[in-house]
Formats: structure tokens, sequence, C-alpha cells
């Protein structure tokens, strides 16, 4: 209803009718509306799996609660990780790079704009899909409904003699679609940065947000495919009879572990590194530095990207590999800490001696720094593989990866938002309103995720949709359901600030944090196509070079 | 420059081993508090370890979370240092900074320094990964066979001819003879994990891919553990009980274990339930006509303390909702409700109360 109503007055003002505006969104094939269609899109997804945690949360508050049963909580939490990783985390991360990239590189579009679009609505269905499994999945066999063999889908939990119904393959098909897209958005971002850039931008000017994307990029190309691969082999198991992951006819549920982790790793990467392209954007400007050690940047993500590549199997130190293979993941896995780590001492150097302004996008940049780096310290041990032994499946790695998630990638997320928000709408979001949520949601993130190491630690696993009383974990179990509410108030002031400082913000101007990329030269939202004149560039920090011509970048680089 | 640099350490390192006693503190406490003699803690706390395997990865463990955690105290002190002291003030909002783009120096201790790091965590963990994997086979050692099935465990102990399911018997081992024990992981049908934090790190269950892993108990008690890897609907009541028996104990479990199924004609009508219902498709009692192995053997079903692969205590009461109505006790279970009428149920629950 609401919506109609905002699209019939948008539609108004531009003497076009409602119909009119939703067909020019429809078939938009434009870089800023399909990246802002894809943040929405994500957006809703996001309130969706978060209702899923509340639920799976409420659940656990205390032992043998029964406030719902053992067959939806594991349809929760499958439904709750996989639509979080791939039609939240993918998606609002592809829609900021579709939106920031040609911005950056001072293009007038992506090099495909109709493949970006197609890959788009690949996503988008991808998504409905999954979630029309609630009416559809139980099939003819009136088994099941949405999918509940959790979001990495080990086999032989998928065979039909143990998912009967359809659950299992709408899971297969929704993620193999979406991964469809996720391919051609790569290719995508990957052909406008390599050959889109504006005169002047060689790949050594590009903005780290540019460079972190096409790694990023690179590693998508190469990690959805031996999961779409795992997903046709289960198909054809489902299906046409195969055995691939079969065991009671001697196919291998290893290897299915196997496929999914080669992909399920580097899968971090591909959305923690577009969270260190926010965290290398936002941090200069609010410490009025440039980032220290621009090329020392560059080169550890592409490190990550390489290294990355090599450590999936830590998720499996538990499976029975020999000793030699525990070893091998394990100096692999630590390797990969020390660019990341290499990362963080970065942004420290570009703070250190800086100006620091504390504005809302610089507290998510601050919250990310401390808990990325708990989180990969938690990293560590988890690839120290005997400790893993302890606490592989247990809910230290659910705190341990949600400190990932939530602690990392979705604080970038927010300050990502409110750092571009103003460029999108043309209007800032409500500091005061920032401030509310930035510290609602650092004390409900703590709150859920900080105790949440410790009943791991006293033994308990993860996927339990209850627990015996009397182990040690009842108290922190609590204080998690009390955190995911408190999380869930954040997230409701969050929406409401993007809705109502879309009407009632103060106007945002061109370059409200007074910043040094491309994107920030044009205007506030940017027209069609961009830029008037395409822009020429003599340093990495273009916007710099133009407000302070007594001391150009262009004179050191 | 260089000078204040250094007083910028020295209060830095002085703020990073306040930070880092605190946290052994904390960590110390913990440990007391759980630690138990005797009989084993309800809690089954990783860092309070009662067997080998447990105690060497323990003993990482805490190596590598004070390695972790100095690192941790060290940036975490930078960090809040570079925000106290840099943040905008009144006086510096009009200029800009100097600009600085780096330091090819910083960047090389700040990557060589991790470097050490990892080498010397390598080093520590590749020994453990060693010592635990590659672990010698003693003559003396109690072979066990375990096999996942959704939702209990099945126990064999191939060597001594005795069947039993969800509550495992090993015996203490006495390091002057030692007497470890070595399970052979097997499965049914989906993925499981054995995991009695106490004892030993979890290894899978996988069907069509063997495992074996290894316990040596320094203490008696009974330790508590569950299955660590989503198995399907009843993946949480998949419960595991480990009763560690001193030699004389464990001898004599095995004596009783190795009877035939208790044959008292006084229960004769409940047998001949048992015999000619479904319960003999999955169910084995010895002496019987039932030999199903896709349920718990049943031949001394009240030598257990709980039914329903822990779930339950087993009790008269228990053990008839059970038979009326699984899904009481573990929604999702594979056990049938057997549909049977009053008289049936009293003297099939007799029956199974004789089954010592």
């Amino acid at each position: 209803m609401s919506s109609d109503a905002m699209a019939i007055r948008t539609a108004e003002a531009a003497g076009h009718s409602w119909l009119e505006v939703l067909h020019g969104w429809v078939t938009t094939v434009d870089h800023k509306r399909l990246g802002i269609m894809y943040i929405g899109y994500a957006l809703i997804f996001l309130i969706v799996a978060g209702f899923e945690a509340i639920i799976i949360r409420i659940q656990l508050v205390r032992p043998h609660y029964d406030f719902i049963s053992p067959q939806v909580f594991n349809r929760m939490f499958t439904m709750h990780g996989t639509t979080m990783i791939f039609f939240v985390a993918m998606p609002i991360l592809f829609g900021f790079a579709n939106y920031l990239v040609p911005l950056m590189v001072g293009a007038r579009d992506m090099a495909f704009p109709r493949l970006n679009a197609f890959s788009f609505w690949l996503s988008a269905f991808g998504g409905l899909l999954l979630y029309f499994s609630f009416l559809g999945g139980s099939g003819l066999y009136g088994a099941g409904n949405a999918p509940d063999v959790g979001w990495w889908a080990y086999a032989p939990l998928t065979a039909p003699a143990f998912s009967p119904g359809h659950s299992s393959d709408y899971w297969t098909i929704a993620v193999m679609v979406s991964g469809f897209g996720s391919i051609g958005t790569c290719i995508n971002i990957i052909a406008t940065i390599l050959c889109m850039r504006c005169p002047g931008m060689t790949l050594n000017r590009m903005p780290l947000l540019v460079w972190l994307n096409l790694v990023m990029g690179g590693m998508v190309l190469i990690t959805i495919s031996p999961l779409t691969a795992a997903q046709v082999m289960l198909l054809v198991d489902r299906f046409l009879g195969g055995h691939f992951f079969d065991t009671q006819a001697g196919g291998s549920a290893a290897i299915w572990m196997h496929f999914f982790w080669i992909f399920g790793h580097p899968e971090v990467y591909v959305l923690i590194i577009p969270c260190f392209a926010f965290m290398s954007e936002i941090v200069p400007v609010f410490s009025r530095k440039p980032i220290f050690g621009y090329p020392v940047m560059v080169g550890a993500t592409v490190c990550i990207g390489f290294v990355s590549m090599s450590v999936w199997a830590h998720h499996m130190f538990t499976i029975g590999m020999s000793s030699y293979s525990n070893a091998f993941f394990t100096i692999t896995s630590m390797i990969v800490g020390v660019p990341t780590g290499i990362k963080i001492f970065n942004w420290l150097g570009t703070m250190w001696g800086g100006k620091l302004i504390l504005k809302t996008p610089m507290l998510y940049c601050i919250g990310f720094l401390f808990q990325f780096l708990i989180a990969g310290l938690t990293g560590i041990m988890l690839a120290t593989a005997p400790f893993d032994w302890q606490l592989g499946n247990s809910y230290f790695v659910v705190a341990h990866f949600h400190y990932v998630i939530v602690g990392g990638i979705l604080f970038a997320l927010f300050a990502a938002f409110y750092y571009w928000y103003p460029k999108i709408t043309g209007r800032m979001l409500s500091e005061t309103l920032g401030k509310w949520h930035f510290w609602l949601f650092v004390i409900g993130f703590h709150l859920t995720f900080d105790g949440m190491h410790i009943p791991g630690l006293l033994g308990m696993p993860r996927r339990i949709y209850t627990y015996e009383a009397g182990r040690g974990w009842e108290i922190w179990n609590l204080l998690s359901t009390i955190g995911a509410f408190i999380q869930g108030i954040a997230t409701v002031i969050f929406v409401w600030n993007l809705i109502i400082s879309y009407f009632k913000g103060a106007k945002a101007g061109n370059d409200p944090w007074d910043a040094w990329t491309l994107e920030w030269s044009t205007s506030s939202p940017p027209p069609a196509y961009n830029f008037a004149t395409i822009p020429v560039v003599a340093s990495r920090r273009p916007l710099w070079d133009l407000k302070h011509p007594e001391d150009p970048d262009s004179q050191y680089e | 420059m260089a000078n204040r640099d250094n007083t910028e350490w020295i209060v830095v390192a002085g703020r990073a081993a306040g930070i880092f006693v605190l946290l052994t503190g904390i960590l110390l406490a913990a440990g007391l508090c759980t630690a138990s003699p005797r009989i084993a803690n309800p809690v089954p706390n990783i860092f309070n370890p009662l067997s080998t395997p447990a105690d060497t990865i323990s003993h990482l463990s805490r190596f590598v979370l004070i390695i972790c955690g100095l690192i941790f105290a060290v940036v975490f002190t930078l960090l809040t240092y570079a925000i106290v002291k840099f943040r905008s003030s009144a006086a510096s909002a009009d200029r800009e900074p100097a600009q600085v783009y780096g330091s090819t120096q910083i960047e090389l201790a700040w990557t060589v320094i991790p470097i050490l790091i990892v080498v010397v965590l390598f080093l520590a963990t590749a020994r453990v990964i060693h010592a635990i994997q590659d672990a010698p086979r003693p003559a003396a050692a109690v072979e066990v066979t375990a096999i996942g099935h959704q939702f209990w465990w099945e126990f064999r102990y191939p060597g001594l001819g005795v069947v039993t399911a969800n509550e495992l018997h090993i015996p203490v081992s006495d390091p002057a003879h030692p007497t470890p024990t070595f399970v052979k992981l097997l499965s049914a049908d989906t993925d499981h994990s054995f995991w009695v934090p106490q004892l030993a790190g979890k290894t899978d269950l996988i069907p069509n891919h063997p495992n074996e892993m290894w316990m040596e108990p320094h203490r008696t008690g009974l330790f508590l553990g569950q299955c660590a890897q989503y198995c399907g609907t009843q993946h949480a009541k998949m419960l595991l009980r480990v009763s560690v028996d001193s030699q004389e104990e464990f001898a004599a479990w095995i004596r009783a274990q190795k009877q035939p199924a208790n044959q008292d004609e006084k229960e004769i009508a409940g047998r001949r339930i048992f015999e000619t219902t479904a319960c003999v498709n999955c169910h084995a009692v010895g002496g019987t006509v039932g030999t199903g192995r896709f349920g718990p053997d049943l031949t001394h079903l009240m030598s257990r303390q709980t039914i329903a692969a822990g779930a339950a205590d087993n009790t008269d009461e228990n053990l008839r909702l059970w038979i009326q109505n699984p899904d009481a006790i573990k929604p999702g279970s594979l056990m049938p409700a057997m549909q049977l009428s009053n008289a049936d149920k009293d003297a099939l629950v007799s029956y199974l109360e004789t089954l010592k």
C-alpha cells in the first residue's frame, strides 16, 4: 500500500503514471537503479532472515522449551543461513559494487548493462524460489516444506531417503540459480574495472574499493563453479538415480564436503573483501589522511584471494583426514591471517596521526576494527586443528562466524549505508537516529555473541533445537536471546532512519563528507549516465587534487 | 621523535600486560570453578580434560589462547590509543593533518612478526596433531565399534562379544599399564559426530568412510557428550554417556553384559508381545526371535540409566510413555507409537523390566 502511494507521488511529480514508473524499474539496465534494487531486495531478506534468527533465539531461551518443534527449528536455521549468505550478504554487496564501481572509475555504466539486469533478476528469482518452498516443498509426498538440511546441506542428509519431498530440490535450484546471477555480476564487475576506467586512472590509481571488488569478482568466478557442479551432481542423484553422494551405493559423503567448502570458505572472503573495501574508503576520509600503504593493501588483498582458495578443509578437521592434511590446512589457514592482519594494521596506520571525525560511518568502522580483530583471533584458534576437534561444530564456531558476519560484514555495511546514502538519495541519514542505531546494535551484538563462545567451550553443539539443563549453558543462551531482541530493535531504528531521512533528511549536496573519490564529484543522486564529461584523473585522490591545488597527490605518485 | 615513540610503546606494553594478567586471571578462575575431583562434572568443559588426548589438546589450546590474548591486548591498546589520541578537536578542526602515505619499514615489521607467530603456532600444532592422530595402539587397548544411527548410538565390543547402546563403558587407564580405548566410527545412515569433550576431541561418523578415535581416561566417572554433527530432526537428543569404570568394574560389567537375556517364565506374556509385534523388526533381545538392528539392542536394557539416547531416565513411567507415544519424549524419533492395549503394554513393560 504505502509503496504504491510513494510510487504514485513520485510518479505524479515526474508526470508519469505509477505503472510507467514500475515499468521503468523492472526494465531498467541502469547500474544505479540495479544497485538500489539489489540493496532493497537484500534488505527485505535481511528482515526475513533476522526474524528467523529471533525465532531460533526464542526457542533456545531456556532448556527444553517448546516454542517450536524440532522440524520447524531445523527449517529455521537452514533458511536463516542460506538466506543470509546467498540472498542478503551477496546481493547487498553486489548492489554496492554495482552502484559504486562505475562512479568510482569514472564510467557511465557497467560494461554489460543487460547482463547486469539479467543477473539481478536471476538472483531475485532464486530468493523467491527458496521461499516458495514453504508452499511447494512438500510436493506429492506431503513431507516437509522448507529445506531442513542446514545451509551446507551435507550428504547424505539430502538423499531422497532422508529428505523426501522437494524441500532439498528448492534449496539446490535456488542456490544454483542465484549462483548464475553472481557469476554474471562478477564478469560484469571485472569487465567494467578492466575496460571502463576514465583517462588517467591506471590500475595503480584505482580507489581501493575498486581494487578489492576486482579481487572479489575473480574469486566468485572460481568458487561458484564447484558449488554449481556439486548442485548439478546432487540433482542427478535426486532425479536421475545417480550415486555421487549416495553412500548406500558406494557414493561419498566427504566429496560433497570438499565441493561445498572449496566454495564455502572463499565465500567468506568474497563477503568480507568488499567490506574491507568500504573500510578502505571510509576510514581515510574520516581520518582526513590517505590510506596507509596503498600498494601493500592491494597486495594483501590479492594474497588473501589466492591463499583463501587453499584453506577450505579447515571446516573438515573432524572428518578423519590424515595428519598431513590436517597440518597442511592448519598452516594455510593461519597464513591467511597474516595479510588480514596487515589490513587491520594499515587501517590503524591510517588513523594514526589523523584527525578522527566520529560520525556514524566512522563509528561503524571502529566497531568493525575491534570486532573483526576478535573474529580473526578466534579464527586462529579454529585453524589450530586439535583445538578445532573440540571447538568445531560447537557454539564457539557459531559465535566466531557471527563475529565475522555481523561484527565484521554487517558493521562495514552499516558504515557504507551511512556513508553513501547521501550520494544515492541526495539526503543525509539522521545522525541522532544513527547513533541510537549504533549503540543499541553494539550492545545487542556483544550481548548476543560474546557470551555465545562459552557454551561452545562447555560442550554445546550447534544446530540443536533444545538442550539439557545443568551443563552451564542456560545463562549464556538467555543473554544471547536478550541481545538478539536488542539487535532487532536497533535494526528497526535503522530501517526507520532509511525511510524518514528519504523524505525529511538534510540535503546532502555533492560532497557532504569532503571526500576524495570520483563519485563525490557528481550530483547527489548522480544523473543518468553519471558524468556529463568523462573525468580525467592524475592521482588516487582526484578530488583532493582539485581541493588542494597547492599540494596535490599527483606530485608524489 | 624516536624518544617519544619509545615512551608510547612502554605505555602500550604496560597496558597490554595489565589486560593479559586480567584475562588469564579470569580464565584461571573459570578453570578452578569447574574443576572437580573424582566424579565427572556435569559440565563437559573442554578446559577440564580427564583423558590423554583431551588433555594434550587442552594444553595446546591454552597456549594458542594466550598468544591470541596477547595479540588482542596489543592491537586493542593501539586502537584505543589512536581513537582517544587522534580524535578531532575544535583546535584542529580547520587543518588537514599531515598526509602520510605509508612506510616500508613499518609494513615489513607488521608482516614479519605475524609470520613468526604463525611459524611458532604451527610447529606447536603439528606436534599435537601427530601425537594424537598417529598414536601407537598398545596391545592392551580396548576395541569398540561405534555406529551412529538416527538418533542413537550403537556400541559393539568385537573382541568381547558385547553389544549395547547410548551408554559406553570403558576402563580407566593406568599410566603404568595403559589401556586406552580405540573406537572405530561407522554410520548406518547420515553423518554424526562422537564428542565427549572431557575425553577427546570430536570425530565424525560418516557412512561409507570409517574413522577412528581413541580415549585414555585417567579418572573414573560418568562423562557427558552428544552428537556434534547435524544428523536430522532429533540431532539435539542424540545424547552420549561414557562411563569410565575401574578395571574391576569394567570386567564385571562385561561379564554381566555377556549373560543371556533373562528368560523369566512369569513374563512369558510380555515376551510373546515383544516377539509377535513390530518390536522385533528393529530391536534385538538375545535368545529371542528379535534380532533387529535398526534400534538399540534391548538384551540388558535395564542396565542402562537412560532410554531414547539419553532423552529420558530409564523409569517405568518413561518406558510406558516411550512405547505409547515416543513423540512425547523425542518428537521426530524413528520409534513408532506401538498402539498397544493397556494390558499388553503392562505385560510388555514388565517383561522389559526383567532385562537386567
